[in-house]
């Protein structure tokens, strides 16, 4: 079986800035994969080079086993219509949830069902109320977003992604904008739908959430894969310095060494 | 000072201003009616065209705002006919001027209100595979809409105020009736304070619409568009 | 359509058109300065918390603001005369109602730029020992001028654009005079787009000065 995702070779610059510098990916189906890396390292870019919320400067990007885009001398060509099928097919979450201010929790959760696949109203209600009570929010349903946590909201965001019935699901920092007291109901949230088969990719900076979901876990280093593995490997056994030494920042408050001439 | 004021002799042709007044508001309303939606497309095409369309559109936006509506006025009821070879009477002429120039405002006030919507918005819809053209519709528009009323409104009420210039070319407005009820009874100074007064009622209650409107908008958390 | 436009009309006329434009600069900058100056002491009345000096203050811009200008400028020349002790001509008329106008415009944009300020700054002047209209000249309006000035600079067009309404009561500023000609000269077209043209090639830079202004503001702050 063709795994979901594959990426060749991905570069993306802005202006003179190189942020990927060559990736290659494979994402089975089913597998959770977190992708690790200081700020700037480029995991948020990757993430959103995926759907084309940036478009990639080089490189394949395969969905399913086929190529997005059209390849004409070396260089792949992107059809606007293409990749808004293509994005339907992947769900999305932000760290900034970015609900849609103007409509119910429900609404939100449906509005794609309704618009872009063109649900009748039966099944956009029934998508509606099974991913708000997947994220535990059926009994928030006619609330507008200004009226939940952060943490609901962002739960609303998932279950918006979800209702696309999509094949894989990315996750950008989905908890870095939120108090720490409700990063783990939307921790908890993904850990659900990592036990029950979804594909997912997620950039995060919970590394004990990354220890107990991933079945994979990559880490990225100045636009590159430096090391990648099970999450014991990676996190436990580091092999690179580049990955010890982020893994030291995250670890807790320590004694600088004693210097001694 | 020992004038005399009569206020009865004016107020015997009350109905006069009062006609005058409905068709202040005719002018005033239907202009709206055209120069809303074209100011959306303008904005549009401002906002989302190609080059070829875009800086058109601006020069068009750009020029209708910083010349005088007189001179616009003036230009589709002297010039325009000559041009086409066709009549345009007054309150054509009127409709035609209003609703391209306050189109170019409310073009403006479309496009600030639609930059105003944060980019995680735009992220957001095309994350689930909208469109632009769907999320324009569905995401932007509504809430971009809403943070425009308060400007969007105070736009309508300069627009009442600049129609009084149909009365130059005579169309039958409000300061058009003034004038005439002022040159038959010689009681300019009681027809024309009254005129003001009417225009005073009117824009006043619509400018304290506006503010309540503005109040409960800051209330319900939402920012506000100049 | 096969109008054959011809502007030498316009051309002939270029001394005319050119008095004209200098009355229209005369008028603006004269109701300019007056209103900016006159608005001040408006503004800071409106801001006052003296109901003697607001509300007369509050009443006076409420009704300049809410009435078309077009019917000021009437009233100051076929209404005031009446009861006016002196003889008016159109450009007083239009002098006295295009600069009322300002007055009450410019006085909410001094108003709103003071209340932008916050209160420490009045303290701070205050605690210096500082009267309150040192506090004003010396600490307050100098920061708040600045956050004005795009909002008089976009008043200021507004005015100019204004400035065509004198031609109704026959103040030979630019719109009138090309309404002279225009008569005399059977020109219309050319004559009518020339002073729209004149007057986008004046006040359009003016525009794109204030949009760069306000950006560069915003990036600032």
């Amino acid at each position: 079986m063709s795994p979901v995702l594959r990426l060749e070779g991905l570069h993306k610059s802005f202006d003179n800035l190189e942020v990927l510098k060559g990736i290659d990916l494979e994402v089975a189906r089913g597998e959770v994969v977190v992708l690790l890396g200081a700020s700037g390292s480029g995991k948020s870019t990757m993430l959103r080079c995926i759907n084309f919320m940036e478009m990639p400067t080089a490189g394949r990007i395969h969905f399913d086993g086929d190529l997005v885009g059209r390849e004409r001398n070396g260089r792949v060509q992107y059809k606007e219509e293409e990749l808004t099928r293509l994005r339907a097919r992947v769900g999305m979450v932000f760290q900034q949830f970015n609900l849609f201010p103007h409509m119910t929790a429900l609404q939100n959760v449906m509005e794609g069902p309704r618009t872009v696949l063109r649900c009748d109203a039966r099944e956009c209600q029934r998508r509606g109320e099974t991913y708000l009570n997947k994220v535990g929010l059926g009994w928030k349903a006619n609330d507008y977003p200004a009226r939940l946590s952060g943490g609901q909201q962002q739960r609303v965001a998932i279950a918006r992604a979800l209702a696309m019935e999509p094949e894989i699901m990315l996750f950008d920092e989905a908890t870095s904008a939120l108090d720490p007291e409700l990063v783990g109901e939307v921790l908890e949230t993904m850990k659900g739908l990592a036990e029950e088969g979804k594909t997912m990719l997620i950039v995060t900076h919970e590394l004990g959430f990354a220890y107990t979901v991933a079945d994979r876990v990559l880490f990225l280093s100045e636009g590159r894969i430096l090391e990648q593995g099970t999450p014991s490997e990676v996190l436990t056994y580091p092999k690179q310095q580049g990955t010890k030494n982020f893994l030291r920042g995250h670890g807790t408050f320590r004694l600088p060494e004693p210097q001694i001439d | 000072m020992g004038y005399e004021w009569d206020f009865a002799i004016v107020l015997r042709d009350f109905d006069l201003l009062w006609l005058g007044l409905v068709n202040t508001l005719k002018v005033t309303g239907l202009s709206l009616l055209f120069g809303v939606p074209l100011g959306l497309f303008l904005a549009l095409l401002r906002l989302y065209g190609r080059w070829p369309i875009r800086l058109p559109a601006a020069f068009v936006i750009e020029f209708l705002r910083t010349t005088p509506p007189i001179a616009q006025l003036f230009w589709f009821f002297f010039a325009l006919p000559i041009l086409i070879g066709v009549e345009i009477d007054p309150f054509r002429a009127s409709i035609l001027t209003f609703s391209l120039q306050s189109s170019a405002f409310f073009a403006e006030v479309f496009r600030g209100g639609i930059q105003s919507i944060e980019v995680g918005q735009w992220e957001a819809a095309k994350a689930i595979g909208m469109n632009r053209n769907q999320t324009l519709r569905r995401i932007i528009l509504p809430q971009a809409v809403k943070r425009m009323i308060p400007a969007f409104l105070e736009r309508a009420i300069e627009l009442m105020k600049t129609t009084t210039l149909v009365s130059t070319i005579s169309y039958a407005d409000l300061l058009y009736q003034a004038n005439s009820i002022a040159q038959s009874t010689f009681r300019t100074i009681e027809v024309f304070t009254i005129a003001a007064a009417m225009y005073f009622v009117v824009i006043f209650a619509c400018s304290v619409a506006i503010r309540r409107l503005e109040k409960h908008l800051a209330r319900s958390g939402e920012t506000i568009v100049h | 359509m096969d109008y054959r436009w011809d502007f030498s009309a316009v051309l002939v006329n270029r001394a005319l058109l050119l008095e004209g434009l200098q009355n229209t600069l005369i008028l603006g900058t004269t109701c300019l300065a007056l209103g900016l100056f006159f608005g001040l002491f408006v503004g800071a009345a409106r801001y006052s918390a003296n109901r003697w000096l607001h509300d007369p203050a509050s009443v006076f811009v409420e009704v300049f603001r809410n009435t078309p200008v077009l019917v000021q400028i009437m009233w100051f020349f076929f209404a005031f005369p009446i009861i006016a002790p002196f003889q008016i001509n159109a450009f007083t008329a239009a002098t006295l109602g295009l600069t009322l106008n300002t007055v009450a415009f410019s006085s909410e944009i001094y108003r709103a730029g003071l209340q932008s300020i916050a209160r420490g700054q009045w303290e701070a002047g205050k605690a210096l020992g500082m009267t309150y209209w040192q506090q004003m000249r010396r600490v307050i309006l100098p920061q708040a001028i600045r956050r004005m000035l795009p909002a008089f600079m976009n008043r200021a067009v507004e005015l100019f654009k204004m400035t065509s309404l004198a031609s109704v009561i026959a103040y030979g500023e630019l719109m009138h005079k090309a309404k002279v000609i225009s008569t005399i000269a059977f020109n219309p077209i050319e004559m009518y787009t020339a002073v729209a043209l004149i007057f986008f090639a004046i006040l359009f830079p003016a525009t794109v000065l204030v949009r760069r202004f306000e950006t560069s503001r915003n990036v600032r702050s």
